[in-house]
């Protein structure tokens, strides 16, 4: 280790204390175990701090806080998987004595044959670790990816594909003519003044259309059908545009909430 | 004798309309309330007409579907209609066959309070189930016996102004709503005044008999699509296995791959690939997987390093046989190690900390995301762009594109993923799907344009030609 590299740990774990005691000396009045309440909060901070040092550069903290990070979540997700799955939704359904062993309450009318067959791909899928079996492990891989492409295949089928279609079919040149004041009124995106609905049909038929030439991989883009596939970008590029600022909005969102729990919670700054 | 039979005629079709209503009324009280001590027959409503039961279309059975015609005085007339009854005809076993539902349920119970299943229990449920089976079994013997052995039950109220009731119940034999199929069922409807005493009962509907259907019909649309995409599918896969060259236009971002991992061999560097944080049955995933091989099988040519960090442990295992297999394919088997793929972890934003740990680190020339990505396309991407690596990205979450578009130095968005795999693959399966997604599209826009024109002159027939039910 750099001596540079030792001095920053020793300040920083020397700052880690004294937050500590400070943070559980202002904690003691309103809880019992304040000095673990104390450590928690501070050690929140901590980790908040050392990720957000990965926007200076790569660094031990923030190492530190990712290798924990990644730790902490692969060994609870496996152990949610196990307790979860395994012990909860499978065992009950196939044994009573491995019920009794995990302390589980057996299921009335859940036991079902067919559960065994999850159990056989799953052994299957296991085999890979074997040298010689490897090859075994493909069975069940193929059996996951056919059925769930196959399934999605018919949903996809119904949501992108035919109501996509229908959902197109609008009157480009409005419906029944009610007056010039009818046709003028609401001249709001959001309303249903007859030109606005129109151009919005407009919108909905240029975009379809162009959009799908833009997708259209058998043929060059050249001439009218590469001008329509331009407009078809630049329809796609005005989509993400809009889609990129209110997704922006979400994510400062979320770092106002990270800088809430520094100020307020930790630092005690703000009320 | 002329003036006598005149004046007993006349008395007689004075009398016979009177006589006749009285008997209706007096029928139809008895045979719903029972003979009331007091009823103003002028108060009773005209009875519901034409009642029709039949089987409740594009179900899995279990379910019937009445109809009948409003009572006269139901909005006009008296309007004095204040909801219809509809009862069905159920045979006594059924009332056998809820004892023995409740028999279960209570052992059910003391399994519970027990905390295991003893083999008494064990024994005892499965006695109750066996005669809950074997009663289920004579369901439709009992319902042919109507209307002995049975009597009539009130299912539900609907309210004045309705005229179709859908009663739809449970296959499972041992639930209480249970209504078997293939049984003779009878219903009838009755129409209620606000003094629940007066009412008037319509004929009897029936015998009528539940069961599944295999095709939906409100699905037609899927299935002629699904139909269209397969027999084109089929087409063009056959006529590219012998041979014939189809044509698919050059993507920049794909062009860019070959490019990409010629800079990273270069520079010494390695190429970093990203399978997203989708499954491996998701479209995205199935058509990175087909690049990877591409990548793996160059980077394996070129004697270059590949990373690939995955967030799925299947999606690990099916990369780690593609890129096992493309190191065959370009002859080096021996080079191939397991660590080139691994699992990282299944929390969203541990595995962005640590693939962008690995990108500062591994300082890789190249980065490729391919696949299905949420929140952490941004987080991703502009690490990879710190890092200075050249970034080829490509998915089909209309939401994360706009981040890779602005990151990345080529993006494939959304279909072009799907087309990047045919591409660069060239296998006849994945050409000739490629093809039947061309010729659906150009299917979409006609039958746009056609819509269009008749949503402009109101030709509902075609529109409902593309009503899917859900």
């Amino acid at each position: 280790m750099k001596k540079t590299t030792f001095i920053l740990m020793a300040i920083v774990s020397a700052l880690f204390l004294l937050s500590w005691i400070l943070k559980a000396g202002s904690l003691s009045g309103e809880t019992d175990n304040y000095i673990l309440q104390g450590f928690l909060v501070t050690f929140s901070a901590f980790l908040t701090l050392s990720v957000l040092s990965f926007l200076y550069a790569d660094n031990p903290l923030y190492k530190f806080a990712e290798h924990l990070f990644v730790g902490v979540s692969a060994a609870f997700w496996m152990c949610m998987g196990f307790w979860t799955t395994i012990v909860q939704n499978l065992i009950p359904r196939l044994s009573d004595g491995l019920s009794k062993f995990f302390e589980q309450q057996p299921q009335p009318g859940d036991y079902n044959f067919f559960f065994f067959i999850p159990v056989i791909l799953g052994i299957m899928l296991l085999m890979r670790l074997s040298p010689k079996g490897g090859w075994i492990s493909r069975w069940p891989l193929a059996f996951i990816i056919g059925t769930t492409a196959g399934l999605n295949f018919v949903r996809y089928l119904r949501s992108d594909f035919i109501k996509q279609i229908s959902n197109t079919f609008v009157p480009l040149l409005g419906t029944e003519w009610q007056g010039i004041g009818h046709f003028f009124s609401n001249l709001d995106l959001s309303a249903s003044g007859q030109l606005v609905a129109i151009a919005a049909n407009w919108v909905i038929f240029l975009g379809v259309f162009c959009g799908l030439i833009y997708f259209y991989f058998s043929k060059e883009h050249k001439g009218a059908f590469g001008a329509a596939s331009k407009v078809g970008i630049w329809v796609l590029m005005l989509t993400f545009g809009a889609s990129f600022g209110y997704t922006v909005m979400g994510r400062i969102s979320l770092l106002v909430g990270r800088i809430t729990f520094l100020f307020r919670d930790w630092l005690e700054i703000i009320s | 004798m002329v003036y006598k039979l005149t004046l007993t005629l006349l008395t007689f079709l004075l009398i016979a309309p009177v006589v006749s209503a009285q008997e209706t009324v007096a029928a139809s009280v008895e045979a719903t309330v029972g003979d009331p001590p007091m009823i103003d027959s002028s108060l009773i409503p005209a009875p519901p007409s034409d009642i029709k039961a039949v089987d409740t279309d594009n179900d899995h059975g279990h379910s019937i579907t009445v109809t009948w015609e409003l009572s006269a005085d139901d909005g006009s007339g008296m309007n004095n209609v204040l909801s219809y009854e509809v009862f069905r005809w159920v045979p006594f076993l059924m009332d056998e066959l809820d004892t023995l539902r409740a028999e279960l349920a209570r052992v059910a119970a003391e399994i519970d309070s027990v905390g295991r299943l003893t083999s008494e229990l064990k024994d005892e449920r499965t006695v109750v189930r066996a005669a809950i089976s074997d009663m289920a079994d004579q369901m439709p013997e009992a319902h042919r016996m109507y209307p002995e052995g049975g009597e009539w039950r009130l299912l539900d109220k609907v309210v004045s102004g309705v005229a179709t009731y859908e009663n739809t119940g449970g296959k499972n034999r041992e639930g209480s709503d249970y209504i078997p199929d293939f049984s003779d069922l009878y219903f009838r409807v009755e129409a209620v005044t606000i003094d629940s005493t007066i009412r008037a009962a319509s004929g009897v509907a029936g015998p009528v008999q539940s069961f599944g259907q295999w095709f939906n019909t409100g699905r037609t649309a899927v299935f002629i699509a699904f139909m269209f995409f397969g027999i084109m599918t089929v087409f063009f896969v056959m006529k590219a296995r012998r041979g014939s060259e189809l044509y698919v236009r050059p993507l920049a971002g794909i062009e860019a791959v070959d490019e990409a991992i010629g800079r990273a061999t270069e520079m010494g560097r390695p190429i970093l690939y990203v399978l997203g944080l989708g499954t491996a049955a998701d479209v995205a995933t199935i058509a990175s997987f087909t690049v990877l091989g591409r990548v793996a099988k160059q980077v394996a040519e070129y004697q270059t390093q590949l990373i690939v960090p995955t967030y799925d442990p299947i999606v690990m295992s099916v990369a780690q046989e593609v890129v096992k297999s493309s190191f065959s394919d370009a002859g080096r088997p021996e080079d191939y190690n397991e660590d080139i793929v691994y699992f990282v972890t299944q929390l969203q934003f541990a595995y962005v900390a640590a693939v962008n740990g690995t990108m500062l680190r591994e300082l890789p020339a190249t980065n490729i995301y391919m696949g299905k990505f949420f929140a952490e396309s941004l987080l991703l991407a502009e690490t990879g762009a710190l890092a200075g690596s050249i970034q080829i990205a490509g998915t089909d979450e209309i939401a994360q594109i706009p981040f890779f578009i602005v990151a990345c130095d080529f993006t494939l968005i959304g279909e072009e993923l799907y087309a990047a795999s045919a591409y660069l693959g060239r296998e006849p399966i994945l050409l000739g799907s490629l093809k039947a997604q061309d010729y659906a599209k150009a299917a979409v826009i006609v039958l746009a344009t056609i819509g269009l024109i008749a949503a402009q002159f109101e030709w509902n027939w075609f529109i409902e030609l593309f009503h899917v039910v859900d």
